[in-house]
């Protein structure tokens, strides 16, 4: 009978989306400029679900102390309450609120997957762009360094560096960001060799452009589209990434409240049928499938428009 | 004609889809074809010419659809037939020949596995009985070692005899009627003689029917029997071949065949030292050698076209004398002095001298800049204009392209027709004040009558600004069109060159001559006559 | 043919080099260090004493590239010399653990591919049917959740009702149907996560194919759909679905560190995290060069094998 009932949640749940997310399009198609409403209007479901959930993220993330009923290490009970008010999800291994440190850690967690994403990104594309427009030795000797590094798996290769640079939230961010650089490179770098072979860009040299007129003003506005997608993207890796890591130990540490080791900190609950240490789980993976929604659009959007 | 009716198209409608919009492709075109007859369609881009000769396959293509009208092939309708039916049809009784033979072929099989496909899987033979069938196709096609060439695989193989070969696959069933769509277009002119010689034997030979689609006036006149014009998915005339050669009604029929006249006036001899000289220029890539001592004077006010087929390194003349190919030795003057070898060690003024047109205008304007800033950053960038003078500057320009200002400054390339983006990037090449423009084959994406129209422009702002034009094209009817000088170039090498009429009057080199005999032209006997000639020039072949 | 193998030649000795520079970035990043490897692991304890005589163990005393040859060498017989944690051989630690994580990686590979390959060919063949959207979604949704999400979401319906065990404890006495048994959870965890993946990448590898002339010509000489799959589109995207499995099988041998955490499984993963938390190096060097030499293998087999699809190159003009 439960998987029957939970089944019934499910279809009300997507219901209940469905209908917000059309909503939610709606609203936007009438508040926003004219071009930005008319690549609205064809947007999918999907697409107008992961932009209301972004936008909710980033409201509970900005609101955090006004919303969160109590402060965010503030033992408020004994351990592992139930689910009744005025711990609406009950609390933790430590006596806290749950949904307090819920909230927190849309702060905490996406704040720090999206500076760490925000970073790799800049080193990524700028170095990516640069040496697929000067070409060369310099170009080769990025690749080829980033072939090596990128040889190692991602994940391996963070331990690795976390081993050395020790746990601390800031080591975390650069360990990922670095890692993360890598790949962002060899993207960067291919879709700006897709555009520097064109004979505009053959024309602006000819012309006699600098390397950083050539780089802002004929390749980046091209590469935008396919860069933007790659953020998501990445953003998704990065945020997945800081998340495992936390979930093994080895990410942002107690007593911050971060999704990752709220799932690992009340992971022995499940085994009882208590479903709460899903919770953090599902906000991890409900904004990841959010942003992803978003980017699948854009990149069939971008497709579309090149036939 | 008194043979039956094979194909019969009436009020035919077919839709395109762009974004949630369906607008017509093909509005109302009747069609009726005979067995065994030719008939040729012709049209410019956007003629629909294509999608119709696939609408008789009972095919559309995605994000296609037919809204209207009855196509009947043999009795059989065709729209409203089921799918297992077509897919029956197709391949046995109807076939395909594509313009790409190279990208049609499947590259992961071999060209008797390709050709066996059709008749095994329509039931119509077995692999063993197909392969020697295509072993006596291939020789009919006048392919070379026909008997081996099948174990080939696609890449293996030139584009000339892929094209042969794809029509003796699409002869394996022995069709009613093959829809041939431009089988010839991406073919150097040499090559498209022997395939069409081969195509219309074998035509003749099986007393097949065929749909001939094509936008060269001259390639139609020797293949069909009747030739129906279209113009933006409706029909203009239609009428058997000879008649409508020599007596067109329409007057878009007669403008097309009118294009072939334009021809720059003819300009004293040339005079004086030379604006650019070309000087034993030998260059390539890697170690591959693609110009061998290759030289040749272009004057002030001149235009020197340099003639060549894909490969003859005509491009590659121009990559040298911009400075984007260091050549291996060998020089380039101007205005008597020698450029330095690339063009990063030039200085700006001489940059500005020697501006470029390219054939792609597609590719050659940045897709996100407005023509204010496309046509403004030379002007901005050489000159120093800003504010007031540029904005005046820009106007003028795109004056002189002939688009009106006020509807066109900030326009997106995206938003232009092809003729127009060309135009924009004339004026590009233009606002740099430049002696000296390269003009990549800047003709040969475009319709025939747009194309006029540039070569038209080009011509009178030499005059104006003093030109001269390094004019690099495949095409000889442009050369006779613009040229003052020609430079002959094959494999890397000048094979000829002088002023144009010495040119075009014999004697010829031997390459010149076969370029110029195998141009087609307007004569729907031209091809047999050419055939009889050359067979007679030549000794038998055992 | 000759061409081939002096190309698979090529990849072979490019693979070999670049696990001679992973093996570099594993031993220099130590190197990276403030201080030495000493320093930071004795940290505010550090005496003069103690650092000098941890160095004198570690052999930090000797140039780098010395100790980088010692270490190599070493490794290639198979010695990794000692954790620093319970001073026990690496090599002992690592070699039953190493059974292990390979079987679970396997088991979830036999899973995975065949049902990926058939879910993408059919996505491809029925595209923007009611299958193919689903599909789609539900593949994107599983990629983006986390890999824990996605085993307590397993273990909440799959083990609470007593179907599988919630802990995978094997050990080198269970057999053959009893570990299959114990680990089909993580193993079913791992399949959902690159299932999707590689799903998705079949499906687009298709169908960038579908608007290319040849497939065109297909339908035109009168092919069913299933057929222009098969035959024409099929062989030409082999080269990058057989690159995505690849990378997806690569995935499975290290993306098996959290499903190993969740399940307690006797894995590398699980020694690894426990190494990284003690900061003991030599061993989380060692499983790092495993896992690494295991990813630069897997993606040269795909390599090679892309190669060999490749009409093209496989038969020169």
């Amino acid at each position: 009978m439960g998987f029957v009932y939970t089944g019934l949640y499910i279809a009300l749940a997507l219901i209940v989306a469905g209908i917000l997310s059309w909503l939610f399009r709606a609203a936007l198609v009438t508040v926003m400029p004219r071009q930005t409403a008319r690549a609205l209007r064809t947007a999918p479901l999907t697409a107008s679900f992961g932009m209301l959930t972004v936008l909710l993220y980033v409201l509970v993330a900005l609101f955090a102390p006004l919303i969160a009923p109590f402060a965010e290490r503030e033992v408020v009970g004994a351990q592992y309450l139930a689910w009744e008010a005025p711990y609406y999800l009950g609390t933790d291994a430590l006596g806290r609120d749950m949904l307090t440190r819920l909230i927190y850690g849309a702060r905490n967690t996406v704040g720090i997957a999206f500076a760490t994403t925000a970073l790799a990104f800049i080193v990524g594309s700028l170095l990516g762009l640069w040496a697929a427009t000067v070409g060369g030795w310099v170009d080769q000797l990025l690749s080829r360094f980033v072939d090596a590094l990128m040889a190692i798996p991602a994940l391996i290769f963070s331990l690795l560096l976390l081993t050395i640079f020790g746990t601390s939230v800031l080591s975390l961010i650069l360990v990922i960001a670095a890692v993360d650089a890598t790949r962002v490179f060899r993207l960067a770098r291919s879709v700006a060799q897709g555009i520097v072979v064109m004979d505009y860009i053959e024309a602006a040299k000819l012309r006699g452009e600098g390397m950083w007129r050539l780089i802002t003003r004929e390749i980046l506005p091209n590469a935008m589209a396919p860069l933007v997608a790659e953020f998501g993207l990445r953003f998704c890796f990065v945020f997945l990434s800081i998340s495992a890591l936390s979930f093994l130990g080895l990410g942002i540490k107690p007593p911050t409240a971060d999704w990752g080791s709220m799932v690992k900190e009340n992971a022995a609950l499940i085994t009882f049928g208590d479903i709460t240490p899903l919770l953090p789980a599902g906000a991890i993976a409900w904004l990841t499938v959010a942003v992803n929604f978003v980017v699948d659009w854009q990149l069939h959007r971008a497709s579309g428009l090149k036939e | 004609m008194d043979k039956p009716v094979l194909l019969q198209i009436k009020g035919l409608q077919i839709d395109g889809r762009s974004g949630d919009t369906w607008s017509p492709i093909v509005k109302g075109v009747d069609l009726t074809l005979h067995k065994g007859e030719v008939l040729g369609l012709i049209g410019e881009s956007g003629a629909g010419k294509s999608t119709l000769g696939l609408a008789a396959m009972g095919f559309v293509r995605d994000g296609c659809r037919i809204s209207g009208g009855s196509i009947e092939f043999n009795g059989i309708d065709l729209i409203n037939a089921p799918e297992a039916d077509r897919h029956g049809l197709r391949g046995k009784r109807i076939a395909y020949v594509a313009q790409s033979a190279a990208a049609s072929f499947n590259p992961a099989h071999r060209l008797f596995d390709q050709y066996a496909e059709m008749p095994v899987v329509h039931g119509v033979s077995t692999a063993a009985k197909a392969q020697a069938d295509a072993i006596d196709l291939y020789a009919k096609m006048r392919l070379p070692y026909p008997d081996q060439i099948g174990f080939r695989y696609p890449h293996q193989v030139s584009g000339g005899q892929l094209q042969r070969a794809m029509t003796a696959m699409a002869m394996s069933c022995r069709p009613d009627l093959i829809i041939f769509d431009e089988p010839t277009t991406a073919l150097d002119v040499t090559t498209q003689i022997e395939v069409l010689a081969a195509i219309r034997d074998i035509v003749a030979q099986f007393d097949t029917a065929a749909i001939y689609i094509t936008h060269d006036l001259a390639v139609v006149a020797q293949m069909a029997d009747r030739i129906k014009v279209l113009l933006k998915g409706a029909e203009v005339e239609e009428a058997d071949t000879r008649t409508m050669l020599s007596a067109p009604r329409d007057d878009y029929t007669k403008s097309l065949w009118s294009v072939r006249n334009f021809a720059r006036a003819v300009q004293p001899a040339a005079a004086g030292a030379p604006l650019v000289s070309v000087q034993n220029i030998s260059a390539g890539y890697g170690t591959a050698l693609v110009l061998d001592k290759v030289s040749f004077d272009i004057h002030k006010r001149r235009t020197v076209a340099v003639v060549g087929e894909s490969g003859s390194g005509k491009s590659t003349a121009a990559r040298v004398i911009t400075g984007l190919l260091p050549p291996f030795s060998g020089q380039v003057l101007f205005d008597g002095k020698p450029l330095p070898a690339s063009y990063k060690s030039r200085p700006r003024e001489l940059l500005r001298q020697t501006q470029m047109i390219y054939q792609m205008a597609d590719t050659a304007l940045n897709p996100k800049l407005p023509l204010r800033d496309l046509i403004g950053r030379p002007a901005q960038m050489y000159l120093g204009l800003q504010g007031k003078a540029l904005e005046t500057r820009i106007r003028d320009l795109l004056n002189l392209i002939e688009l009106d200002p006020d509807t066109y400054i900030d326009r997106l390339p995206s938003e232009l027709s092809g003729g127009q983006k060309q135009r924009v990037g004339i004026a590009r090449a233009l606002a740099a004040e430049p002696q000296f423009i390269i003009c990549d084959e800047v003709t040969s994406a475009l319709d025939q009558i747009v194309a006029e129209g540039i070569l038209r422009l080009l011509d009178k702002l030499q005059s104006e600004f003093d030109l001269a034009y390094m004019f690099i094209t495949h095409d000889l009817a442009t050369v006779k069109a613009i040229a003052d000088d020609v430079v002959v170039m094959q494999y890397g090498m000048v094979v000829e060159q002088g002023p144009k009429a010495e040119m075009f009057s014999p004697p010829h080199a031997p390459y010149t001559e076969l370029l110029l005999s195998s141009v087609p032209e307007m004569d729907p006997d031209w091809l047999s006559g050419l055939l009889a000639d050359r067979a007679s020039a030549l000794p038998a072949k055992a | 043919m000759n061409a081939v193998y002096r190309m698979i030649g090529q990849r072979l000795l490019f693979g070999v080099l670049t696990l001679l520079i992973i093996s570099i970035v594993i031993f220099g990043a130590t190197e990276l260090l403030p201080g030495d490897l000493a320093r930071a692991l004795l940290g505010q304890s550090a005496t003069p004493e103690t650092l000098a005589a941890l160095r004198e163990q570690l052999g930090l005393n000797e140039p780098a590239y010395i100790r980088y040859f010692n270490w190599l060498g070493a490794a290639l017989q198979g010695d990794f010399g000692v954790s620093m944690a319970n001073k026990r051989p690496i090599a002992d630690l690592i070699s039953s653990r190493l059974g292990n994580t390979l079987f679970l990686a396997l088991y979830a590979a036999a899973m995975s591919v065949p049902l990926s390959l058939l879910l993408g060919v059919l996505a491809a063949l029925w595209r923007n049917s009611l299958f193919d959207r689903t599909a789609n979604a539900l593949a994107l949704s599983a990629i983006s959740f986390p890999e824990f999400f996605v085993a307590y979401i397993l273990v909440f319906w799959l083990a609470q009702a007593g179907f599988f065990p919630s802990m995978s404890n094997v050990n080198a006495t269970t057999g053959f149907a009893e570990r299959l048994y114990l680990c089909f959870l993580p193993a079913l965890t791992l399949t959902l996560v690159v299932t999707a993946h590689m799903m998705r990448m079949t499906r687009a590898a298709i169908i960038n194919l579908m608007a290319q002339p040849y497939i065109e010509m297909a339908r035109l000489k009168g092919m069913s759909p299933l057929r222009v799959i098969l035959r024409h589109a099929l062989p030409n995207a082999l080269a990058p679905i057989i690159n995505v499995v690849a990378l997806n099988l690569a995935y499975l041998i290290t993306g098996v560190v959290v499903v190993e955490v969740v399940f307690v499984y006797p894995g590398l993963g699980q020694l690894m995290v426990d190494a990284v938390s003690n900061r003991d190096i030599a061993v989380v060097q060692a499983i790092a060069l495993i896992f690494a030499a295991a990813y630069v293998l897997l993606n040269l087999l795909a390599d090679v094998l892309s190669t060999l699809s490749n009409p093209r190159l496989l038969h020169a003009r």
